[in-house]
């Protein structure tokens, strides 16, 4: 298991067991405690909290019958579902995004690559693929983002991020992230509002790459 | 005596003897939760008894707690009725070493009310190995259960208001931003095991009373 360095705000894994966050965020939370012991140890502890206020839940009358049908339909075989399983770089949150396959990268220029996984009003995920000494071009964030490193790692004013690790990026975080000497960086990124460039060029162009 | 299956699921030794209403003991004499035995119960035995004893008890506090988060009655139930029968399906997947009852309970819960509202799959972590510091037996089942039940105590000595908030939380109707700052939930610096997280956690919550 990696040397993770870099781990999820409380607040936000007790948002995740609660299920408040927006999908794109629960999508890393959800990667980053495939890699994490001491996350998945708070995010227990969270689930213990609210196991204890269910328990403690004031009781609500059931309609009759109720009990009688679900009992009459434990063993009907289920809706299969597909499972997906963590593969190669990519844990299983990740696969589940991909529906089982392989990522589909469209180049962004300079060797970057993207493929976007999920938008939606809560917000969008994408995977990135960054070369070695290569910069993600500067940016400024509108709101919230999350970027978790798959492989490789990349390197800013705030410091390393490696395997597992997850950096929280807000308004105030003006940053040049650049993939460090080795394999291509591979980050799990997911916003709840569109990157802004500060290069006006990319500004143009974000648009037409839904950065 | 009863003896209970301590390995980790799917149990291959059976468990003996364990009807509802049973008290499962173990070698210091202490018991596990009603919750945890029903549980082991239908993942290791199938045992319908146990879940009708198990449904009687948690149908309708599951409703109760699901129409705390604004859910209607008709709702409320679609979602007891997918929770209770998603306990039944993955029982095989209950672990008391990792999880207790209700915690195990409430995360089902939690998942399938966002998977019916939002019809969406919420994605979900990967399983890591087992923890090799920690070699499963009774005691570590009894510990968690033990913090639970503390920690039970503690949200019940809590003022209504703090208790509105912490419940809101947990039923998800605040985002991450607002429960950290408007709840000043604990656990910032958990660097541990659940054990230790729990008990940081009731401490937290007595400093909140």
């Amino acid at each position: 298991m990696p040397a993770i360095t870099h781990h999820i705000p409380d607040a936000m894994i007790a948002a995740y067991a609660a299920g408040s966050l927006p999908h794109a965020f629960a999508m890393v939370v959800a990667s980053h405690l495939s890699y994490c012991r001491d996350c998945q140890a708070a995010l227990g502890a969270h689930q213990s909290a609210g196991g204890a206020l269910l328990e403690a839940a004031h009781s609500e009358e059931l309609s009759p019958g109720m009990k009688a049908s679900v009992m009459a339909i434990l063993d009907k075989p289920p809706t299969p579902e597909p499972v997906y399983d963590a593969k190669g770089i990519y844990p299983g949150p990740v696969m589940q995004a991909l529906k089982g396959g392989a990522p589909r990268w469209r180049t962004l220029g300079m060797g970057v690559k993207q493929n976007i996984l999920y938008e939606g009003d809560g917000g969008s995920a994408r995977l990135l693929y960054i070369p070695a000494g290569q910069a993600v071009p500067d940016h400024t964030h509108n709101g919230l983002e999350l970027t978790l490193v798959l492989q490789g790692s990349f390197s800013d004013e705030t410091g390393r991020f490696g395997v597992g690790d997850v950096e929280i990026g807000d308004e105030d975080l003006e940053h040049t992230p650049v993939a460090d000497a080795g394999d291509p960086c591979i980050c799990l990124a997911a916003t709840d509002a569109p990157l802004r460039f500060s290069a006006l060029m990319p500004r143009l162009l974000q648009p037409l790459f839904r950065i | 005596m009863v003896t209970v299956n301590l390995d980790k699921p799917p149990g291959r030794k059976a468990l003996h003897g364990v009807s509802p209403g049973a008290t499962a003991a173990v070698s210091n004499g202490k018991a596990f939760s009603q919750l945890t035995i029903w549980l082991l119960a239908i993942r290791d035995q199938r045992d319908r008894a146990a879940f009708g004893a198990l449904f009687d008890h948690l149908a309708p506090r599951l409703k109760g707690f699901v129409m705390r988060s604004g859910a209607s009655s008709a709702l409320a139930e679609e979602i007891v009725q997918d929770v209770m029968l998603t306990i039944w399906r993955k029982a095989s997947q209950f672990d008391p070493h990792k999880a207790q009852a209700s915690a195990w309970i409430y995360q089902i819960a939690r998942n399938r009310h966002i998977d019916i509202v939002r019809k969406e799959h919420r994605p979900v972590p990967d399983e890591l190995s087992a923890d090799p510091g920690l070699e499963p037996d009774a005691s570590q089942i009894l510990g968690l259960e033990q913090e639970a039940e503390q920690l039970k105590l503690a949200i019940q000595q809590l003022q209504p208001d703090q208790k509105e908030m912490i419940e809101k939380a947990y039923i998800g109707q605040l985002t991450h931003q607002e429960i950290s700052s408007q709840t000043g939930l604990p656990l910032g610096t958990v660097k541990s095991r659940i054990r230790l997280g729990l008990g940081r956690l009731r401490k937290e919550l007595k400093g909140l009373r």
